[in-house]
């Protein structure tokens, strides 16, 4: 059986390398998404500081234009109601945008993963 | 030899279809945008290989996609579609104040001269233009600002702009259609706008002849007759003579005057097709039998066409941008249903023939006549 899950194995082979100061977070992204940035697997991305929602988003949203207002709302920034944000094991889809992700998140043990909302259609 | 291309969108995906000027052995390529709603694809007049296509879920939003290539290649372009200024409400369906928002693009109508204009009119209703193919847009807010826009109620589909006619002759004439607001016609290239409503009756508003509130589901315009338009509203179809100022009723002899769908003839401007549909709360045909309308009098006398369409235990329906005619000598008209299925006639439609029965549910069809 073959199935598009969103644990993407493998890595976008294209990411950066961390350097002093920044975390490289890994992003799994729906197969929607994936197909339509053209990657494969996981995204990997530099981000300053530690790494938050927001943060990690601007990221993603920066380095693949075409993901702009698939995830947040172009002008708001708002979640789209029908996409949810996990990791470790929790649901951090109604955490604030400025909070910081888990460590394991941040330290790239653990990948932050946006998902379609489970529903029909 | 000419080609044909149409262009179907669907509720998983776009498919397109090509044949030879002969229309009877078809090439589908396909799903494109594979699992997303494509509400509607166009190509532009002036460069056949520049499509432009809508794609869109609930999950992740729009995209709007772009082919230079006719399709075979595609890449998103701009999807930020931001409403001018204070966005201001119109009435929900139980006529209380409603916040304008965004859902989705229904049609892409490109320019008659220049690839990179296209018009898109989404949900909730309004008018966009992009001037640089499709990579930005900007609202014409004249057409909610007019002084009706608070008015304004969704039909059963939403508050959805899904027709945009642009007057070959007259450059700067626009006309548009809104479920449930009616027609507007701007002639300044969109800056201005007036509703032109008058002569429809809706039954499903306190005031029937109002000057807004009606459920216009299609209105279709032959190329050479500009100022004569066809409209198939909720319940009648309609004509207008005079660029929409008055209507006036044509659903004569048909067993149902509900429907979606309204064509013109390529070379026959008083050749008229639509898809009669049982009822607003029955979207299927009369009866169960498929059968498209013919008027060769300009609407008030129509003949059934059923040579080749299911006659017993048809349950589809046929969706306001669902059909579409080639410029071939003799004429092709196209339309595609609910149950994806794509019907083709290439005699006027005097025949048919299925190019696909087991699409995704058809939302959209357009057709290139290509050299």
């Amino acid at each position: 059986m073959t199935r598009e899950k969103s644990t993407g194995k493998g890595t976008d082979a294209a990411g950066p390398r961390p350097s002093p100061g920044t975390s490289l977070v890994r992003v799994v992204l729906p197969a929607h998404l994936r197909r339509l940035a053209q990657v494969d697997g996981e995204v990997r991305l530099s981000v300053t500081g530690h790494p938050t929602q927001r943060s990690v988003l601007d990221a993603l949203e920066a380095r693949y234009p075409m993901l702009r207002g698939t995830i947040r709302d172009h002008a708001t920034k708002r979640r789209r109601a029908f996409v949810r944000f996990f990791a470790c094991e929790r649901d951090l889809s109604h955490e604030p945008p400025d909070a910081p992700l888990p460590a394991p998140v941040a330290d790239g043990t653990e990948p932050y993963l946006v998902v379609g909302a489970m529903a029909g259609g | 030899m000419s080609r044909v291309r149409v262009l179907v969108g669907t509720r998983k995906g776009a498919f397109i279809l090509t044949s030879d000027g002969t229309r009877e052995q078809w090439e589908v390529s396909g799903p494109h945008f594979a699992g997303w709603e494509v509400y509607h694809l166009k190509g532009s007049p002036v460069d056949p290989d520049r499509i432009y296509a809508s794609q869109s879920t609930a999950w992740f939003g729009q995209l709007i996609q772009r082919s230079d290539d006719g399709g075979r290649t595609w890449r998103p372009v701009g999807n930020e579609f931001a409403y001018a200024g204070e966005a201001g409400t119109h009435q929900f369906y139980d006529g209380t104040p409603q916040p304008w928002k965004f859902n989705r693009v229904w049609h892409l109508e490109p320019s008659l001269t220049d690839p990179d204009i296209v018009y898109a009119g989404v949900e909730d209703a309004a008018l966009f233009r992009s001037d640089d193919g499709g990579r930005s847009w900007h609202e014409l807010p004249g057409l909610r600002g007019h002084g009706s826009g608070s008015q304004w109620q969704p039909g059963a589909g939403g508050l959805c702009l899904h027709t945009i006619i642009l007057d070959p002759r007259q450059s700067g004439r626009i006309t548009v259609a809104i479920s449930a607001a009616g027609t507007f016609r701007s002639d300044d290239s969109g800056k201005t706008w007036q509703a032109i409503n008058r002569g429809l009756r809706s039954e499903g508003i306190p005031d029937e002849d109002a000057e807004v509130g009606h459920c216009v589901h299609h209105i279709a315009m032959h190329p050479s007759r500009p100022e004569t338009l066809f409209m198939q509203k909720h319940w009648d179809v309609m004509r207008s003579d005079d660029g929409g100022d008055s209507w006036r009723e044509i659903s004569g002899d048909l067993p149902s005057d509900f429907g979606f769908v309204i064509d013109v003839h390529a070379h026959e401007p008083e050749t008229v097709y639509v898809v009669p549909i049982k009822s607003d709360s029955e979207h299927f045909p009369p009866d169960g039998r498929l059968r498209v309308y013919r008027s060769r009098t300009g609407g008030g006398e129509w003949e059934p066409l059923t040579d080749g369409l299911p006659q017993r235990d048809c349950y589809v329906n046929v969706l306001r941008d669902a059909m579409a005619v080639d410029t071939l000598e003799d004429c092709g008209v196209y339309f595609g249903t609910t149950g994806g299925q794509v019907y083709v006639s290439a005699d006027s439609g005097d025949t048919w023939a299925p190019i696909v029965r087991d699409l995704p549910p058809v939302l959209s069809v357009e057709v290139q006549t290509l050299p």
